[in-house]
Order: C-alpha cells, then sequence, then structure tokens
C-alpha cells in the first residue's frame, strides 16, 4: 500500500491474488509501457539532477555554460548559503501540518463518525472539502491575499478587538505563507483521516462507553490509534508539498524572511541561470524529505504505508 | 391541524431517557465542522465574487458589480489563450497517464512477479518528492538533452506526476473486484482476452474514470512543475502566476469560476445519482 493508497483503497484490503499460470508474460506487457515511462521521465532525470548539481561553470563561458565534473562543492556552497531558506521550508512545512492536523482531524470525524449512516450527506461533505481544487491554486492563494489585507476584514476585526497591535500587519509575514499553505493543502489530510475513520467500527466505540470509558478516555485509546493510518498519510501528503512550494511564499510573503528553498531552486533556475546550485538544492530537498519520511513511517509503526 | 398536534405531542412526550442527553460537548465538533468549511469556502467565493468586480487594471479591490466580464470572457489578452493550452495539456496528458497507469494497476492486482516491490517503489517515489524537485529534475534532463520547452516537455512532465495517481486509483477498484467473475467467464468459453473485455473491463470503467478525472484536474491546475517545463509556452495557472505581479485580469476570475461551477456540478451529479442508485438496488422489491 503506499500513501496514497489509504485514500482511495479503504474497502479493498489488497488481498493475496490466485497466481496466473496462464499468460506467464502477460505483466510484463501491461507494465512494460509505464515503468519504460517512469524510468525515463523519473528515475533519468533525476540522475540528470545529480549529474548536474556536480557541474563547473565552463571557463570563460557564458553564462549558464556548465560542463561535467564532479564537483562536490556545490553542496557544502549551496547550504552554506541558503541553509535558512532550507530550514524554513521544513519549519513552515511542519507548522502548516501541524495546523491542518488540527483543523481536518475533526472536520473528518464529524464527515466520517457524525454523519455515519447518512451516504448522501457523507458524499456531499466530502465534495465540499475537494470543492476548493475545483478552483485555481493560483487564484485561491490570490484571495487569501486580499482576506489578510492591511485594510481587509480580518486585519480590522483583530485591530478592533486588540488580538493585534496597531501597528503589526498579516500580509507579507511568515504567519500568512503558513496560513496559505495550510488553506491549500487541508483537503489532503481530511480525506485519508476521512477513510481511516470510515472503516472503524462503531461497536467498539459503543464498547468503550460500556466499559465505562469517558468519551475522552475512548477517543484516546480507541478512536485516535485506530485512525493513525490516515493520520500518517495525512501529515505526508501535507508536509511534502508544502516543504516544497514556492507559489505561498511567493505570492504571501516578504523578501526577508519568509524565503522558503522552493523559491531559491526556482530564482537560480530561471533569474541567475545557477543551474548546479539549483540542482544541489533539490537533491538536498530530495533526500531530506525521503529520510524524514522514512524516519516518521518507521516511527508511527506504519510501514505497510510504503 | 390534529395531525400537527400529535405530533407535537408525540415528540414531547417522548421518554428522555430513551435517547442519550443531548450535551453541549457534542455539539463542539458540528460547530467546529461548520467552521472549518466555512475556512475552506470563503477564498472561493473570493475568486468568484472578484470574477463580477468592475475592476480596472488589478482586480484586488471592490470596486463595482458589474456582468462585463462574464460577457466577454476572453476579453483580456492572453487568458483564452492560456485556458485552450491548459486543456489541451490536460487532455493529452490525461489520455497517454490513465492509458499507462491503468495497465500497470492491473498488473499490479492481477499479477505475481518477480520485482513488485521495486515496482511499487518506482510509482510511490513520483508522489513522495516536491513538485520543485521534479520539475528541476526535468528541466536538468532536457537541457542536458537539449530539447526544446514548450507543449511537449509540458506533457511529458503532467503524464510523470499524473502515472502515480491513476495507478493508486485503478487498483483500488481492480482489487475490488471478484476474480470468479473472470473464472465464471473462463467456464463458458471465453478466451483471456474475451473475459477481459467483456467482463473485467467494463467493471473497471467507474475506476478508470475517477482516475482520469483525478489526472486531468492535477494537469490542468499545475503550476511548479509546468512552470520548469515550460520555456514560453504558457498554461492557464503559468499565465495567473505571472500576471500577479501587474495585476490579475478579472477574466482569470470568469474561467476559474466557471470551471468550479462545471467541476461542482459534475461531481454532485454523480454523488446524488450514485445514491439513487445504491437506494433502488437496495431497497426491497415491492411491486411483482
Amino acid at each position: 500500500m503506499s500513501i496514497a493508497a489509504a485514500l482511495g483503497e479503504s474497502v479493498s484490503g489488497d488481498s493475496a491474488p490466485p497466481p496466473r499460470r496462464t499468460a506467464q508474460r502477460a505483466h510484463l506487457v501491461l507494465l512494460g509501457p509505464g515503468l519504460i515511462y517512469l524510468v525515463l521521465f523519473f528515475v533519468v532525470p533525476v540522475g540528470a539532477l545529480l549529474a548536474t548539481s556536480l557541474y563547473v561553470p565552463v571557463p570563460g563561458g557564458d553564462v549558464g555554460e556548465y560542463q561535467p565534473a564532479l564537483h562536490w562543492q556545490n553542496y557544502t556552497d549551496a547550504i552554506a548559503q541558503f541553509w535558512p531558506a532550507i530550514l524554513r521550508s521544513f519549519w513552515f512545512a511542519f507548522l502548516a501540518t501541524v495546523a491542518s492536523l488540527v483543523i481536518g482531524y475533526p472536520l473528518a470525524y464529524a464527515i466520517a463518525v457524525r454523519a455515519r449512516g447518512r451516504k448522501l450527506l457523507q458524499g456531499l461533505l466530502l465534495v465540499l472539502v475537494v470543492a476548493p481544487f475545483f478552483t485555481s491554486f493560483i487564484l485561491r492563494t490570490i484571495a487569501w491575499k486580499q482576506i489578510l489585507a492591511d485594510d481587509a476584514l480580518v486585519v480590522t476585526l483583530l485591530h478592533w478587538l486588540h488580538l493585534l497591535p496597531a501597528d503589526e500587519r498579516l500580509t507579507a509575514t511568515p504567519f500568512a505563507v503558513v496560513s496559505g499553505l495550510t488553506y491549500n493543502f487541508l483537503p489532503f489530510m481530511v480525506l485519508p483521516i476521512f477513510a481511516a475513520l470510515e472503516r472503524l467500527d462503531s461497536r467498539l466505540l459503543e464498547a468503550g462507553a460500556d466499559l465505562y470509558a469517558s468519551p475522552t478516555t475512548t477517543f484516546r485509546t480507541v478512536t485516535w490509534p485506530l485512525s493513525m493510518p490516515g493520520v500518517v498519510a495525512g501529515t505526508l501528503l501535507v508536509f511534502i508539498p508544502a516543504a516544497g512550494d514556492y507559489v505561498n511564499a511567493s505570492l504571501l510573503g516578504n523578501n526577508t524572511n519568509t524565503a522558503m528553498v522552493g523559491q531559491v531552486i526556482d530564482a537560480r533556475f530561471f533569474k541567475v541561470l545557477d543551474y548546479p546550485t539549483a540542482a544541489s538544492l533539490s537533491v538536498v530537498l530530495m533526500v531530506a524529505i525521503l529520510l524524514l519520511v522514512g524516519a516518521y513511517i518507521r516511527r508511527s509503526g506504519t510501514e505497510d504505508l510504503l | 391541524m390534529t395531525a400537527v398536534l400529535d405530533r407535537v405531542e408525540a415528540t414531547t412526550a417522548a421518554p428522555p431517557a430513551r435517547r442519550p442527553r443531548r450535551r453541549l460537548g457534542d455539539l463542539i465538533v458540528p460547530v467546529f465542522a461548520a467552521l472549518a468549511f466555512v475556512y475552506l469556502m470563503v477564498p472561493v467565493a473570493y475568486t468568484v465574487m472578484f470574477s463580477f468586480n468592475d475592476a480596472g487594471k488589478t482586480n484586488l479591490v471592490w470596486r463595482g458589480f458589474t456582468l462585463d466580464n462574464w460577457r466577454n470572457p476572453c476579453g483580456a489578452p492572453q487568458v483564452c489563450e492560456a485556458f485552450a493550452n491548459s486543456l489541451q495539456v490536460g487532455v493529452v496528458s490525461t489520455l497517454v497517464a490513465t492509458a499507462l497507469g491503468t495497465l500497470v494497476a492491473i498488473a499490479l492486482v492481477r499479477f505475481r512477479f518477480r520485482g513488485r516491490a521495486l515496482t511499487n517503489l518506482l510509482i510511490f517515489l513520483p508522489m513522495s518528492t516536491p513538485e520543485v524537485v521534479l520539475g528541476a529534475a526535468l528541466l536538468a534532463q532536457f537541457l542536458t538533452l537539449r530539447v526544446p520547452l514548450g507543449f511537449g516537455t509540458v506533457v511529458a512532465a503532467h503524464v510523470l506526476f499524473c502515472i502515480s495517481f491513476v495507478v493508486v486509483t485503478v487498483k483500488a477498484r481492480v482489487s475490488s473486484l471478484d476474480p470468479a467473475l473472470e473464472e465464471a467467464a473462463a467456464d463458458l468459453y471465453a478466451s483471456p482476452w474475451q473475459a477481459f473485455w467483456r467482463v473485467t473491463f467494463p467493471l473497471l470503467i467507474p475506476g478508470i474514470a475517477a482516475a482520469a478525472l483525478l489526472a486531468f484536474s492535477l494537469s490542468f491546475d499545475d503550476f511548479i512543475v509546468t512552470n520548469f517545463t515550460s520555456g514560453s509556452y504558457t498554461t492557464f495557472p503559468k499565465f495567473v502566476y505571472v500576471s500577479a505581479t501587474r495585476g490579475i485580469p478579472p477574466q482569470a476570475n470568469v474561467i476559474s469560476s466557471f470551471m468550479f461551477v462545471l467541476a461542482l456540478a459534475i461531481v454532485v451529479l454523480v454523488q446524488v445519482l450514485g445514491y439513487a442508485r445504491s437506494k433502488r438496488l437496495r431497497a426491497p422489491r415491492t411491486t411483482q
């Protein structure tokens, strides 16, 4: 089972199918085109990325001309120069993941447990959860910019309530970036948690109550542990895209304390034509995410997600 | 009148011990969920609202209601061109990714073979790689091979990130099918080929359709990978992002709102029809 499988495979259970004796080679025909595609357009490009990350400028060449080399110093240089953006990306992604868990879990719980048995209502509520995806991602982020703008309702209200000092703003702050990330990836948190809670047998909850457990204890000892696969899948589905995102940081952030690594990679590629640095930062981001994801899955005891 | 009174009486007379007492705490989750839905919908409402804005140069401040933008959705330069490009990229990538992904999904569920774990890993990795890395890797590859960037490279990139999602979605459907159906077809002297096209494939269509819709929506709304692989070719999200610095024309909101309403209508219709059908199938037959 893969991460996203938790979204769709709630019912299937992945039972071992009977082995086929006839058509021994049929699977090669079926797999061939797709796997060749993934090798050509994923494995080979990642190889190209690794190679590019070690390139050096052509001596005496133009800007943007590089030649193959094994210049490992590209990595140390890139990290030395851009470590704040790398760390900030992971920090913002972490905050957005926690925020969307806090908002998304009760939402998924309401749909899966409170609306249980009312199939049409559940279906329509799930449509509402994914409905933001039907509008443009960039326009939604621009809408956030408008919502958090200095003269808009939210800031005026916060000023009036003295929750936000009069000389402070929300737009172009780390808060704006994290709230944009949270907003944009929240449905990815809700769907897998819904799938996990949907499978939860309500008799287990009744049993908890019969055994004199308070609702809180039942939640802590029954509901939460059983929804763990959904929580793990959801946190990964939010954390991974959030860590690499740069749309929110560039539309909602500022130039000093909100720069994320995706922005740096984009700028190195397109503004400075510094391909080796951009490539080494991409490799650092990819490796760091794979290590974090691996450790997280191991720690949370849900290896079967992979 | 009496019926109404009866009903009132019936509800008030219901023994309180039968129903668990409604506690204030029970309301926390629904109220919280309602607030979360408001949170999810407010930016969408903004997007739709600003499609009716009588915007001047920038569509960031409300200047008054107008239908002009809807009457003339192609009024701003390049909007409709970008939209048409996105539709093209979306359709082609969806067709290719759905075909390739469906075949892989069938093989993964129906066959045991060496290298299955490796195949699963190959499917999983693109999904767990941030888009910016996918984009950077493809761009590094295209630069190395000196491939000109444009429609072709964008489609190649979109197919890549759609395949994994197609595989996962279709796999769920394949593994929920009863293998006995195919065996029955074989017992009735159908060749494996006939059994697949007459029995398995029709049953897979809902899963394949869901996968195709997912692939299309991923492709249509993609910005990051597109930005890396498109060169001067413009898709709708790229158009919106690029115009953000000097002001997005309200026509972009019109197109986005139109797509929103269209997609919402389709999905709600599918939900309601599916519900009606399952209800009809479950209903006991009262007439002969």
